[in-house]
């Protein structure tokens, strides 16, 4: 049977740990699959002439999609998406999704405030692609208060 | 683009029934892989109504306000120059399947930048009792002529 999500306990994390990790691999697959969902139909997610024909260098990856997979770590370690209360932003590179190699995207997921009184953890996202971070100041705040009444 | 339409409050949308195929097809598509997305049993047995939304969900019902903005006809923004700068999302509560949402769009401010608008959207969306859900906040950069 499923269990009540076991929320980290604040008093166990130190400002600078990584808590969590991961890596994503993008192809044109995952950008037609997310414009689907999202209802975000910009051609420059899917089709190389109309890309290039707009001044890209090719088919970029949605920034609303980096931002979606970003988070997925730290909502694993939370162990509920809910415990998620505010997530921010800026996207300052583009992923660039190459038609036959695709992107890869790594992600690490660092403590970097702590309010003990409120039970928020401040989790700091590094994104990072071709070598590049491509997220700016992307901060989650987890609230490690119990979701259920 | 039109610097005056700061301050202005669109009308709220449709309402947005959660549905929880789309929460699903959702949490797939960000490469989501907790159970409470997906499985409604996991999620009731966290406390929740149904499956919940991942945290960038609301830029579904988002989009629809941006839509609003970009329909607007004084407000002189060419879609094929507006590029997405910042984005933030700021819940009361999560969104779970069978929440019904409305938006409301503000423009919070435009500014000028060396050639270019930025235009910070507001969009606050509350659930069927008028009860605030999530915020969603965009900072959209509108390059002007090159």
């Amino acid at each position: 049977m499923p269990q009540f999500s076991q929320l980290p306990n604040i008093a166990d994390l130190t400002v600078g740990d990584i808590v969590a990790t991961a890596e994503y691999h993008l192809t044109r697959d995952s950008l037609v699959r997310y414009a689907g969902a999202s209802g975000d139909f910009n051609p420059i997610h899917y089709r190389d002439d109309f890309a290039i024909a707009v001044g890209l260098p090719g088919v970029l990856a949605h920034g609303m999609l980096t931002m979606g997979l970003a988070v997925q770590c730290a909502v694993d370690w939370a162990g509920d998406p809910s415990s998620v209360v505010d997530y921010q932003v800026r996207f300052t590179r583009p992923v660039l999704v190459d038609a036959v190699t695709g992107a890869d995207v790594t992600v690490s997921a660092k403590v970097g405030a702590l309010d003990t009184e409120a039970n928020v953890a401040r989790i700091d996202l590094t994104v990072t692609y071709d070598e590049q971070t491509v997220l700016g100041k992307a901060q989650i705040r987890v609230s490690l208060a119990s979701v259920a009444a | 683009m039109n610097p005056e339409i700061q301050g202005r409050v669109f009308a709220p949308t449709d309402p947005y029934l959660v549905g929880r195929e789309k929460v699903r097809e959702f949490a797939r598509a960000v490469f989501a892989t907790n159970p409470l997305n997906y499985d409604v049993d996991a999620a009731r047995a966290a406390g929740h109504a149904d499956v919940v939304a991942p945290p960038t969900f609301p830029i579904v019902i988002q989009e629809r306000t941006l839509a609003q903005l970009l329909a607007e006809p004084d407000a002189g923004i060419d879609f094929t120059r507006v590029v997405h700068g910042d984005q933030r999302f700021t819940y009361t509560r999560p969104i779970v399947a069978g929440d019904e949402l409305t938006a409301t769009l503000t423009i919070a401010s435009v500014k000028s930048l060396g050639g270019h608008s930025m235009v910070t959207a507001v969009s606050e969306m509350v659930d069927a009792t008028g009860a605030h859900v999530v915020t969603a906040t965009s900072t959209l950069v509108v390059r002007g002529d090159e």
